[in-house]
């Protein structure tokens, strides 16, 4: 019976000692954070200011390079206008990688709904609206599909989406005839489909239909992503899958609804891209998984999941636009806008592993 | 007296390997119980019964003396049973308002939040600072502050707060100190018993034997799947607990 007495007295004292030591030590750990820390810690509070800093560093550079061919009204909306498939893909691609995974079907989705839209309307004669609609309903069931494979079979989403890519994509030309569907033929039938082509023009500028489309989708995506629960569950089911489910969100239907809600996005990137090219091509957009993965990541979101936002998705997707723009206005050849585009993916992953070092 | 909670000839198998063989556990008003064990004792499958994350295949669980079934952690959060993981449970990406609300937002009023569902965060954040101010936890300055800015006991603090800002009945710890320093055990063991002090029981799970001396009332010592005895840190040594937990010392009849 001593014992527990003796045991609870030499505890207080063996504590105060450590105690004093513990202090020590973190008096050591609060000395003054050099400036390369303060970035750090600027940086990850902020991480959006990334591709901001890059985007107006890169468009200034590329001003000067370039002069004024580069700077015009005409070509910096040109540059818009040609980034809003891309911007679209990306703003899908965000929400998947928010979540901790990755989509390579992007683009096969929205060219099944594409080909549907176009395919039912042009050559089927059905009414444009219900063609549309049927679209909307097969990007929305795609990414269902993919979101079913990912939570109820608990396979990684890089093998569901890699196969459904090719599962798609054969639909794709199943449905298609791998032929495409002109643009003549649509502007006869179904002009509706063509809306999003449309444009306005302002003081030189020109902007399309689309590229509004895709500004609404990335300011309704930041609202739903900062001020909604659904919004905040993305961030907390990619950070840490299991604590989220613990904190009582059902992760699964989480992960449902937002591959889901992808697939939809996807679907009116779908109508966009008519707009945008003309036609609907079954072998169109076939490097858009990579093109948008490669926004989504110069955007600053981290691959890890839980990290990012969505405005960084625009940024990063308009940083590629000024990219190839001004290395093709300054007369440089293709392959070197692609190598620079390698090292700017490369390097915007090396800076995201650096902030994120901040928490050890 | 009736126990707040408690369980009754709990089952449990994983296969062949019986992880609780009719498992009993009593927790009363007013107390905090320590749950000692054995590794693989059956200790964590017991306490993940009581919180929902796993369901026994028989016995029962009385919550005020009324059976309760629990299909999920958060079923057994609405009876207000709360746990605080190992693993915290906390978001490291998220702000520390965004923690504490987690998976139990509050809306915005009117419009705004029945329609398009929209949060209200500083609604949120002043709920979230009064809670931790209320367990002396506001050293913490930003309440916007990401957590896996904080150090590891103030993460505990905000795992805890979390669980005393909802817990009505029962605050489950399990090994609440095991990650932690020194001075910052000391910090979670005053706020175990701060919540005591509130009138919510709690059941402390913990390998670390002074800390379970220190503030426990009454200890169970949990021996391969079932409850051994329940022994009073009082009249016992942290040597005798360690004999009865791992089976080198008879455990005292009573």
């Amino acid at each position: 019976m001593s014992d527990i007495s003796k045991d609870l007295q030499d505890q207080p004292k063996f504590q105060d000692e450590i105690g004093s030591k513990d202090q020590d030590h973190h008096t050591f750990e609060l000395e003054k954070p050099n400036t390369l820390k303060k970035i750090q810690n600027f940086l990850h509070g902020n991480p959006t200011m990334v591709p901001v800093i890059i985007l107006f560093v890169s468009v200034a550079a590329f001003g000067l390079i370039a002069g004024g061919k580069f700077f015009s009204a005409f070509n910096l909306s040109l540059i818009i206008q040609q980034v809003t498939i891309v911007g679209i893909l990306a703003a899908a691609q965000t929400l998947i990688i928010l979540t901790a995974g990755i989509d390579l079907s992007v683009a096969a989705i929205m060219v099944l709904a594409s080909v549907f839209m176009g395919k039912l309307s042009v050559q089927m004669g059905l009414p444009t609206s219900f063609a549309i609609m049927v679209g909307m309903a097969s990007g929305a069931i795609c990414g269902y599909i993919n979101g079913w494979l990912v939570t109820k079979f608990r396979l990684p989403p890089f093998i569901v989406t890699l196969g459904t890519w090719n599962v798609f994509f054969a639909l794709v030309i199943f449905f298609s005839g791998s032929q495409s569907i002109r643009a003549r033929d649509i502007e006869a039938n179904a002009p509706l489909l063509h809306f999003f082509g449309k444009s306005v023009k302002v003081y030189g500028a020109q902007f399309t239909y689309g590229s509004f489309l895709m500004i609404l989708i990335f300011i309704i995506l930041w609202f739903v992503l900062n001020k909604t629960a659904w919004g905040r569950h993305v961030y907390a089911v990619g950070d840490d899958k299991d604590a989220a489910e613990l904190s009582g969100i059902r992760t699964d239907r989480m992960l449902l609804s937002v591959y889901t809600v992808a697939g939809v996005i996807l679907a009116l990137g779908a109508w966009v891209s008519i707009g945008r090219v003309g036609s609907v091509s079954p072998t169109s957009f076939y490097e858009g998984n990579l093109d948008s993965i490669t926004a989504v990541v110069i955007g600053g979101t981290s691959l890890f999941g839980g990290r990012g936002s969505i405005v960084g998705a625009l940024f990063g997707a308009l940083i590629v636009g000024v990219f190839s723009s001004g290395l093709s206005i300054a007369g440089l050849d293709v392959l070197w806008q692609r190598f620079a585009l390698g090292c700017l993916i490369i390097m915007a992953v090396g800076l995201d592993q650096w902030i994120r070092r901040i928490s050890n | 007296m009736q126990p707040v909670l408690q369980a009754k000839a709990i089952n449990k198998r994983y296969g062949k390997v019986v992880a609780l063989d009719n498992a009993d556990l009593e927790l009363y008003k007013d107390e905090v119980l320590g749950v000692i064990g054995d590794n693989g004792a059956g200790k964590s499958t017991l306490i993940k019964a009581l919180c929902g994350a796993v369901q026994p295949d028989s016995g029962e669980i009385l919550l005020d003396g009324n059976k309760v079934t629990f299909g999920s952690p958060i079923e057994a959060r609405k009876t207000g049973i709360e746990t605080v993981y190992q693993n915290l449970a906390l978001s490291p990406a998220l702000t520390i308002a965004d923690n504490m609300f987690l998976g139990r937002e509050i809306h915005k009023k009117g419009f705004m939040g029945k329609f398009l569902r929209f949060l209200d965060q500083s609604g949120m954040q002043e709920l979230a600072r009064t809670k931790l101010s209320e367990l002396g936890l506001l050293t913490i300055q930003n309440i916007n502050q990401q957590v896996e800015t904080l150090s590891g006991g103030q993460r505990q603090g905000v795992a805890v707060a979390r669980a005393a800002a909802f817990g009505t009945k029962v605050i489950i710890m399990d090994e609440p100190t095991a990650a932690l320093g020194v001075k910052e055990s000391r910090r979670v063991l005053e706020l175990i018993v701060e919540v005591k002090s509130r009138g919510i029981p709690i059941i402390l799970i913990s390998h670390n034997m002074p800390h379970v001396f220190e503030v426990s009332d009454r200890i169970h010592i949990h021996r391969l799947g079932k409850r051994l005895c329940v022994i009073n840190p009082k009249d016992n040594s942290m040597s005798d607990a360690v004999a009865y937990m791992t089976g080198a010392k008879e455990p005292p009849t009573s």
